[in-house]
């Protein structure tokens, strides 16, 4: 604190008198509600999922295949050039294993996450997503060869989780 | 403050998206790469190599994304180089833009801001959210009773009529008719404003400019730069940004005071004595109707209580003495967020290059574009530029 004050004089309240209304509250809900349009890139990535391909834009300048698609390459600054299908297959870039959930619980099965650098992509470039939860953390590497899992074509609805998740590939 | 006397930036560049009551065909991602690459283009400049910093002027509220800045880069070429976004409108973010050139840090600036306006299923929820939450918010009232209390004041100080408020809007929506950018042009009588629907009294419905979707960006340089790049630079002669107090309960209701400091000091800086000389157009805010009357007030265009009736006498049309809102303004080109200050700086650069076509303003050199952050704020900038050095 300071010289003068070596304490923070008063108590701290605590979650129980909060709710207890022991102290005077305001309690507000924020209504932020968004529709974000999905223009260009984005529908066209949501609709090949609901295919069940994964889809990218070439940049002809510099020759990098972007996945997610972008309508304008990031390097070069100019519009991309066309639509690549790449392979729902690829290798660790990097990986994590979350012991807590979105709303910070701590979870007994953890979450294991990846980006997957997928064959067909530039160097670098891919998808993030779950490895399978069968996987033993311990196993996961980075390098690991992974490919998609898809859920079944009815219950695609055009979106990244229609992809359930990548699985160890097996050799061969 | 110490008075910096001569600016010595220029817009060099300019590039927009036309204005849409909705584009469910691009992202706002795609939109800001269509105003961005015009701009550069404009200005022949590659982002890659010739620009030395980016800014955009955004709120994070009206995006839905935290962290805005982290999602701007990509479509304005400036991954990998120096971004920020001002969180404020887009003429807060040029004028952030052009104190990085002016101290020179910097050669040449890329300043951005966009509406994805349609994308906002809780507009009235978002503005709610700027209100004090410990006084103001469990009202539960609609914000716009803001501009209802406001507008009750000013008309009762300067004894402007509704009706003097019905034709700022059919003037800015009639000008807007030849703009090509506008999204809400329209033939409109005064009966068919005074007659919409009250929202809160004395506010009507068309009182409201209409929300829209855009993205314009701009190229600012150095004077060495800009004689280099532009055959036609258009000046930054002065500008100034003021906020006033928050507090609902005890602001001045009647004087947009943001408007009238920031204009005193920015055309101090340009030299400007007699702004309705002096001005050759002008381009306000008109979120709401009567914002317009009050502002040209408040920068002295005319004397307090005088604008409704110099407008009535036609004084602010485009063919007046001091056309105002040429554009059409928030009513006729659209309410573009943040974006819509930059749009008034559009107006008034396209208008000093000469390249307004049927609504080009004979002989104009200096114009002033002035913003306000809408309600609850009282927030407010002004900007000055020439065609002349």
């Amino acid at each position: 604190m300071s010289e003068k004050m070596k304490e923070v004089p008063g108590i701290y309240l605590r979650d129980a008198e909060l709710k207890a209304e022991d102290a005077i509250t305001f309690k507000w809900r924020p209504n932020a509600k968004y529709a974000w349009s999905g223009g260009i890139a984005y529908s066209r990535y949501l609709a090949e999922l609901k295919n069940g391909r994964i889809i990218g834009r070439a940049c002809r300048e510099c020759g990098r295949i972007l996945v997610p698609p972008r309508m304008f390459c990031d390097t070069c600054f100019r519009a991309t050039d066309e639509w690549v299908y790449v392979k729902d297959t690829g290798t660790i870039n990097t990986y994590s294993v979350s012991y807590l959930d979105a709303d910070a619980n701590r979870i007994k099965e953890p979450i294991l996450v990846a980006v997957i650098d997928l064959d067909g992509a530039s160097e670098g470039i891919g998808i993030l997503h779950y490895v399978d939860p069968k996987v033993d953390p311990k196993d996961l590497h980075i390098g690991m060869k992974l490919k998609a899992v898809w859920k079944p074509e009815k219950e695609r609805i055009g979106s990244v989780t229609d992809i359930a998740y990548f699985e160890p590939l097996k050799e061969g | 403050m110490k008075e910096v006397l001569f600016m010595t930036v220029a817009v060099v560049g300019v590039g927009y998206t036309d204005f849409r009551s909705t584009t469910p065909d691009v992202s706002f991602k795609e939109q800001m790469f269509e105003a961005a690459a015009k701009a550069y283009q404009d200005a022949g400049v590659h982002p890659r190599k010739d620009i030395g910093s980016f800014i955009t002027g955004a709120e994070d509220y009206w995006e839905g994304y935290s962290i805005f800045d982290e999602f701007v880069p990509d479509q304005l070429g400036a991954t990998l180089r120096p971004v920020c976004t001002i969180s404020g409108d887009g003429l807060q973010a040029l004028l952030t833009g052009a104190m990085q050139v002016k101290t020179g840090l910097m050669d040449v600036v890329a300043v951005e801001s966009h509406s994805a306006a349609s994308d906002l299923l809780s507009f009235h929820g978002i503005v709610s959210h700027g209100l004090d939450p410990v006084y103001n918010r469990n009202m539960n009232v609609n914000p716009f009773f803001v501009a209802g209390l406001e507008m009750r004041k000013y008309l009762s100080e300067t004894k402007a009529s509704r009706e003097q408020c019905a034709r700022v809007v059919t003037k800015n929506k009639l000008n807007a008719m030849d703009n090509p950018l506008a999204a809400y042009p329209a033939v409109m009588s005064i009966e068919e404003v005074m007659k919409s629907e009250m929202v809160s009294n004395p506010l009507t419905r068309r009182d409201i400019s209409p929300l829209a979707d855009g993205a314009i960006v701009m190229v600012l340089a150095s004077e060495k730069k800009a004689k280099e790049l532009s055959e036609n630079p258009i000046w930054l002669k002065g500008m100034s940004w003021i906020s006033e107090t928050p507090w609902l309960e005890s602001r001045d209701w009647s004087d947009a005071t943001y408007a009238r400091l920031s204009s005193e000091k920015a055309f101090k800086m340009a030299d400007i004595t007699n702004p309705q000389k002096q001005l050759d157009l002008v381009e306000v805010d008109d979120w709401f109707s009567y914002k317009e009357l009050q502002h040209l007030e408040a920068i002295g265009v005319c004397e307090k209580g005088q604008a409704g009736k110099l407008l009535e006498q036609g004084q602010f049309d485009r063919d007046g003495d001091t056309p105002v809102n040429v554009s059409g303004g928030r009513l006729g080109a659209g309410n573009l967020l943040e974006a819509s200050s930059l749009q008034s700086v559009l107006e008034c650069v396209i208008q000093l290059r000469g390249h307004a076509g049927k609504r080009q303003i004979k002989g104009a050199h200096t114009a002033a574009a002035q913003s306000w952050r809408g309600v609850p704020t009282a927030t407010g900038s002004m900007l000055v530029l020439s065609n002349e050095k």
